[in-house]
């Protein structure tokens, strides 16, 4: 597969974490290292679903330098398609399954003065590691977590317990208390970075509100933890293997073409990295970009198209596969 | 004679007003007064109320700015007599600014070149700095053979101040150094050196 090679690993500890969250503990079959990687690293996950293979990218949460596992949390989403809710009530302790490589597109910038962190709820799993990384090396910053409810927010008290309340605060929905967003904006001093990482409005609300208070564009980070939406069916065009590909509703173009016996690249599946992008020969009908790669204009031309996440309505659509 | 199409020789896009700011602080050095100055017009008195403004007049081409500068009526006006003068007062700017604040430099390559490494020093990204191109063409240029910086080079090639070898000036840059790196043109044969050509008046 063209995510790079996969390391074969046994699962071996699931511990539910928080109302709909549970962690996972990845040790190679070969009893190996795993390879180093850096705070805001993300896996693919490949899931054998009785030969149907679904493949999620979920962010490293264990400490970047040990190499003895990799962990990570997962949200059992409402109405999932299947990834989720296959880690949740299919994985168990001992299975095996195969992880790909790290992959970072949320990489913390190390000339920063300070690391401003805001989370909203599963949205704390790059922050877990990046603050391990940040901690290791005396570098200053300060987390800022949105729970919805107590019992949602994953690792709320074991966060305070180790870098203290002067340096984590938690805030939760249902007791009214919000990220006092423009305020932590206005006081952070000349150097200061901020990450993002949570629901895509918070995301939005955040950058924006960085922007009004004058804050540069090179000073404002995010990840979105994007997925192929569901959609109508349709059908495309593979112009160099010449095969016609149908994708379903649930489907995203990438896993309907990988189902085909095709190999294209990928780092991300969820629309960031830009590694699945392919051009479009024909499209008489309407792109459905989700990414946040293209640009504005690359979107507007429809020359080109990310497979992971964008989706198509009309009647025809050839790409140069 | 110069080497061309080097990506790290810096860009500099023009001194356009950031609205959204909350602290506007501008360095100007000699004519990067007129960066300033020809836009008034898109400073109003909430930006102006808002904004300190560094200058220095150039060297010997001194024409001073200082009048025009200082009507223009900012929250804060400081002419310092020499650009260290001006650049230890943007430390001290600096050093207790908060986020919000932008930067903006005028004048020659040199100086843009030193006081973008206080700003880097201080933790800003070099990208979100804003910067216009006024004056000279000197250059600043560094020795790779002795490491010592001459200053307001007009001429490639041209002797190093501190160890005399012919120095090509390179459009190879170093934000570190602030400064455009100069190598040796006659190593292999001394004395065989082109003549200087006038490249950056
Ligand atoms: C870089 C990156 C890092 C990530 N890190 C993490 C992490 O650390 N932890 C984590 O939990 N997740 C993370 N994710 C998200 C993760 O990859 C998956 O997207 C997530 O687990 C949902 O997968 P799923 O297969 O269960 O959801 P899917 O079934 O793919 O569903 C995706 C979304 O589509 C909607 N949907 C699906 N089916 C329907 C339907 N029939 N009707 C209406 N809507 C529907 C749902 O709202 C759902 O949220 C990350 C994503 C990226 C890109
Ligand atoms: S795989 Fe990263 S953008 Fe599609």
């Amino acid at each position: 597969m063209s995510g790079g090679i996969e390391i074969p690993v046994r699962v071996t500890q699931v511990t539910p974490v928080a109302h709909r969250i549970k962690r996972f503990r990845f040790e190679r079959l070969d009893g190996g290292p795993m390879p180093y990687f850096s705070g805001g690293a993300h896996i693919i996950v490949s899931m054998n679903d009785n030969g149907h293979v679904r493949r999620n990218a979920y962010s490293l949460m264990s400490p970047p330098y040990d190499c003895s596992a990799y962990e990570i949390s997962v949200l059992h989403v409402e109405d999932s398609r299947g990834g989720s809710s296959f880690m949740h009530e299919k994985v168990r302790e001992g299975d095996e399954m195969r992880v790909s490589h790290p992959v970072n597109l949320f990489q913390p910038d190390w000339r920063g003065r300070k690391h401003l962190l805001i989370a909203g709820g599963i949205g704390i799993t790059p922050f877990i590691a990046m603050m391990e990384q940040f901690s290791r090396e005396g570098a200053h910053f300060e987390l800022h977590y949105a729970v919805r409810t107590r019992d949602r927010g994953a690792y709320c008290e074991d966060l305070v317990a180790r870098y203290g309340p002067h340096r984590v605060k938690i805030y939760c929905d249902a007791e009214d208390n919000r990220i006092p967003v423009a305020r932590l904006l206005d006081s952070q001093p000349l150097g200061t970075h901020l990450y993002v990482c949570g629901p895509a409005g918070m995301i939005d609300g955040v950058l924006k509100a960085g922007l009004e208070a004058g804050w540069p564009e090179q000073n404002l980070h995010s990840e979105r933890f994007l997925s192929s939406q569901p959609g109508k069916p349709f059908s495309i065009e593979l112009t160099r293997s010449g095969k016609t590909i149908h994708v379903g509703h649930h489907e995203s173009m990438l896993e309907a073409i990988e189902a085909a016996g095709i190999d294209v690249p990928f780092l991300c599946r969820g629309g960031a990295c830009g590694q699945c992008e392919t051009m479009v020969t024909v499209c008489d009908g309407k792109l459905l970009h989700n990414d946040v790669y293209l640009s504005d204009e690359e979107k507007a031309s429809g020359r080109k198209v990310m497979l992971c996440v964008s989706r198509f309505e009309g009647n025809a659509l050839h790409l140069d596969l | 004679m110069l080497v061309e199409g080097i990506k790290s020789r810096p860009v500099y896009k023009g001194l356009s007003i950031q609205p959204r700011s909350r602290r506007h602080i501008f360095a100007l050095e000699g004519e990067g007064a007129h960066a300033l100055l020809e836009r008034k017009a898109e400073l109003d008195d909430a930006a102006l109320s808002r904004s300190e403004i560094l200058y220095v007049a150039r060297g010997s081409q001194a024409k001073g700015y200082d009048e025009a500068l200082r009507e223009l009526g900012a929250q804060m006006f400081f002419a310092g007599p020499t650009i260290a003068t001006l650049l230890f007062r943007l430390k001290g700017t600096l050093a207790t600014a908060h986020m919000g604040t932008r930067l903006y430099i005028a004048g020659t390559e040199g100086f843009i070149g030193q006081a973008m490494m206080v700003a880097l020093d201080h933790g800003m990204d070099h990208a979100s700095i804003v910067t216009e191109h006024r004056g000279s063409l000197a250059r600043r240029v560094q020795c790779v053979h002795c490491k010592g910086i001459t200053e307001d080079v007009t001429h490639s090639p041209f002797p190093c101040s501190h160890c005399g070898l012919p120095l090509l000036v390179r459009d190879h840059y170093s934000r570190r150094l602030g400064a455009f790196q100069g190598v040796n043109i006659d190593a292999e044969e001394p004395g065989s050196a082109p003549d200087p050509e006038e490249l950056f008046l």
